[in-house]
């Protein structure tokens, strides 16, 4: 049974994003500890890909110093099993659908049942395309996160009627990356898809300042940080757990 | 093919936030591709603008000199902007007028596709941006000066290996940032459904200008037809239209760069796994763990990782055969064709002229070869000659 519901049981939940590898997956594991240690919710770990035709610059480049340390899923798994050994936090994993094809769906979702891991975020799989995983997912116990965007209008009701763990509400159009404003009526998307489910709703895309995580949290259950977070661990490297900590804690201050 | 698949291959991967663009664009499409008064302003274009029907010249002497099967050669390079890009261009910027779109953004490796999106933007009055790899901007530098002539910005993409593939993920991301507004003139028989069926649909017209043509000239349908192969939209024009003509032999001819047996090639069919990217299913070069490999062949236009999935799907029913051209056999192809017919073909083109060379002789010359020369080589002039060592100044 996924725990992702946990996150969202005691307040507004804090979700941070961080790339496995970045810079090692040993340091992977320290970030990920610190993070949680400083209150967050929900640990979303990036499984590097070549091409991540959804993220912008910060973590286009997490994901080029993870590949260049040879950062496969085998080690990535291992790292959450060690992990796994000091924190049960739900743990999610946001990938491209090609590592995951390459690897077999069937063992890929087995392998995440094995490690705890509780649901999968893939971008470039929508809605239609979504069917391809969900058997897998059904047969290990794997949420698969799906998507809303500002553009999915018409989409809300069947993409939030499947959905599972959470719905990741995308605040802005482009591709991830640190934004000054979000101008998206949040409110209204978030509404639309109140209407269709309970699974709680978590914002991402953009956000970084505690400003901008106590006002999407007055209308969402959880705020998603994760280029604020990748642009720490590439300006302190080695030494980012304690600045981590020290913005996971405003972050999850801003919104409790 | 239903719902974008071909056989396994096709489909939709891409973020949610471009799926209603995509849903738009096939709507549109359905409904423009059978309306009269868009079809008729597509082929006045076509016609008076591109310059279309484009020849099927008879090859005597490259004939004569391999000694073997009749060759006759599509005129793609004739075409305006210089290759059959230009067909699906047009099609493409057309359509996303109508849609109310004020700008048409492109990917672009050897720069065809880029000069041919801005041409076609200039003359419909729409904004256009270009992305193209870093690597690319460098050995395609006169595309890049052409593309900033006709009003185009073009991006130069300093992100991964710098080429066609870097080019797609941008312009897709850009895609993504402005939507609403944007056109993404997609330049190859790739991506997510509907991209492949629409400019499989716009080159088409290769396919069916040569069966008018051919049996015009001879009677009766060609035996082999021959295209280059990178994303593959030049060869699927040309093999649509003579995919129910089992008597018709339909070749792709992929990069082999130094060699299929060294890293440095963009061979998808010979040596790629089959796997999911730029939103389609399909083959691509890509490592055991599922990361998208560095591709190398000396044509820009051909150094792309992947293949359209209508490609993937002919291969897997065995009713079209693609074969590895290394760059040293395309380059004696570019110098054999310049010297023995005086007409000097883009290096992506002499791929499939290379194929020719080999096949022609072994046949008797009762048998008929098409090549789709698919553009021409002016752009590729300074490349040819850096290979060669030779220096030239202007």
């Amino acid at each position: 049974m996924s725990k992702i519901k946990n996150a969202f049981a005691n307040g507004k939940a804090f979700i941070g994003f961080l790339t496995a590898g970045d810079p090692s997956l040993d340091k992977t594991e320290e970030f990920i500890l610190s993070m949680v240690e400083a209150g967050a919710d929900l640990i979303e770990i990036g499984i590097p890909f070549s091409d991540p035709i959804a993220e912008g610059e910060v973590i286009q480049r997490a994901n080029e110093r993870a590949l260049s340390v040879n950062t496969t899923l085998n080690k990535i798994f291992n790292m959450v099993k060690s992990v796994r050994l000091k924190t049960q936090i739900p743990i999610v994993f946001l990938t491209y659908l090609n590592p995951v094809f390459t690897y077999g769906y069937d063992h890929f979702f087995r392998e995440c049942n094995n490690n705890d891991i509780d649901g999968v975020i893939i971008p470039d799989i929508p809605f239609e395309e979504k069917e391809e995983l969900t058997p897998f997912g059904e047969k290990y116990s794997i949420d698969i996160i799906s998507l809303i965007a500002p553009t999915s209008q018409e989409r809300i009701d069947k993409i939030a009627k499947k959905a599972q763990g959470y719905v990741y509400c995308v605040s802005s159009m482009g591709v991830t990356g640190v934004r000054s404003e979000i101008k998206t009526d949040l409110s209204s998307i978030i509404s639309d898809i109140r209407n269709v489910t309970d699974v709680p709703i978590a914002v991402g895309f953009g956000i970084s300042t505690p400003e901008q995580a106590a006002q999407i949290s007055s209308y969402a259950d959880g705020i998603i940080v994760g280029s604020a977070i990748v642009k720490i661990i590439e300006e302190h490297g080695e030494n980012a757990a304690k600045p981590l900590y020290e913005y996971v804690r405003a972050m999850k201050g801003a919104i409790s | 093919m239903t719902n974008g698949r071909y056989g396994k291959h096709g489909g939709q991967y891409i973020p949610e936030i471009l799926m209603n663009a995509i849903i738009e664009l096939e709507e549109s499409y359905n409904y423009y591709k059978n309306d009269y008064s868009f079809n008729n302003e597509l082929n006045s274009l076509l016609r008076e603008y591109a310059g279309r029907p484009s020849l099927l010249y008879y090859a005597k002497k490259m004939t004569e000199d391999l000694g073997g099967a009749k060759i006759y050669l599509k005129r793609e390079d004739l075409n305006h902007t210089g290759s059959h890009k230009i067909n699906n261009v047009l099609g493409q910027v057309l359509l996303a007028k109508k849609m109310g779109k004020k700008r048409v953004i492109a990917e672009t490796g050897a720069g065809q596709h880029g000069v041919a999106t801005a041409t076609a933007a200039a003359l419909m009055g729409m904004e256009c941006e270009i992305f193209m790899g870093l690597e690319d901007t460098k050995r395609q530098a006169l595309n890049v000066f052409r593309m900033e002539l006709l009003g185009a910005k073009v991006h130069a993409v300093a992100s991964g290996t710098q080429t066609l593939k870097d080019a797609v993920n941008e312009t897709m991301r850009e895609w993504a940032t402005r939507v609403g507004d944007t056109h993404y003139v997609l330049g190859s028989v790739m991506g997510p459904h509907p991209f492949p069926m629409i400019v499989r649909d716009f080159q088409s017209i290769i396919g069916k200008e040569v069966r008018e043509q051919i049996i015009d000239k001879e009677g009766r349908l060609p035996d082999i037809a021959i295209a280059c192969v990178g994303g593959g939209s030049n060869a699927m024009g040309l093999f649509y239209d003579f995919i129910n003509d089992p008597s018709v032999e339909l070749i792709g001819c992929e990069a082999a760069g130094k060699g299929i047996d060294t890293e440095y090639h963009a061979a998808t069919i010979a040596k790629g796994q089959l796997g999911i990217f730029h939103g389609m299913k399909s083959y691509f070069c890509q490592d055991e763990n599922g990361q998208i490999a560095p591709v190398y062949s000396i044509s820009a236009g051909l150094d792309y990782p992947g293949i359209g999935p209508e490609h993937a799907h002919l291969n897997d029913i065995k009713r079209a055969k693609y074969v590895p051209i290394t760059d040293a056999q395309a380059i004696n192809a570019f110098e054999y064709l310049s010297k023995v017919e005086g007409i000097i073909p883009a290096i992506e083109s002499s791929h499939a002229v290379a194929h020719a060379m080999e096949l022609a002789p072994k046949l008797s010359s009762d048998k008929i070869i098409v090549i789709c020369l698919s553009g021409r080589g002016d752009k590729d002039v300074a490349a040819i000659a850096k290979y060669m060592g030779v220096e030239i100044n202007e």
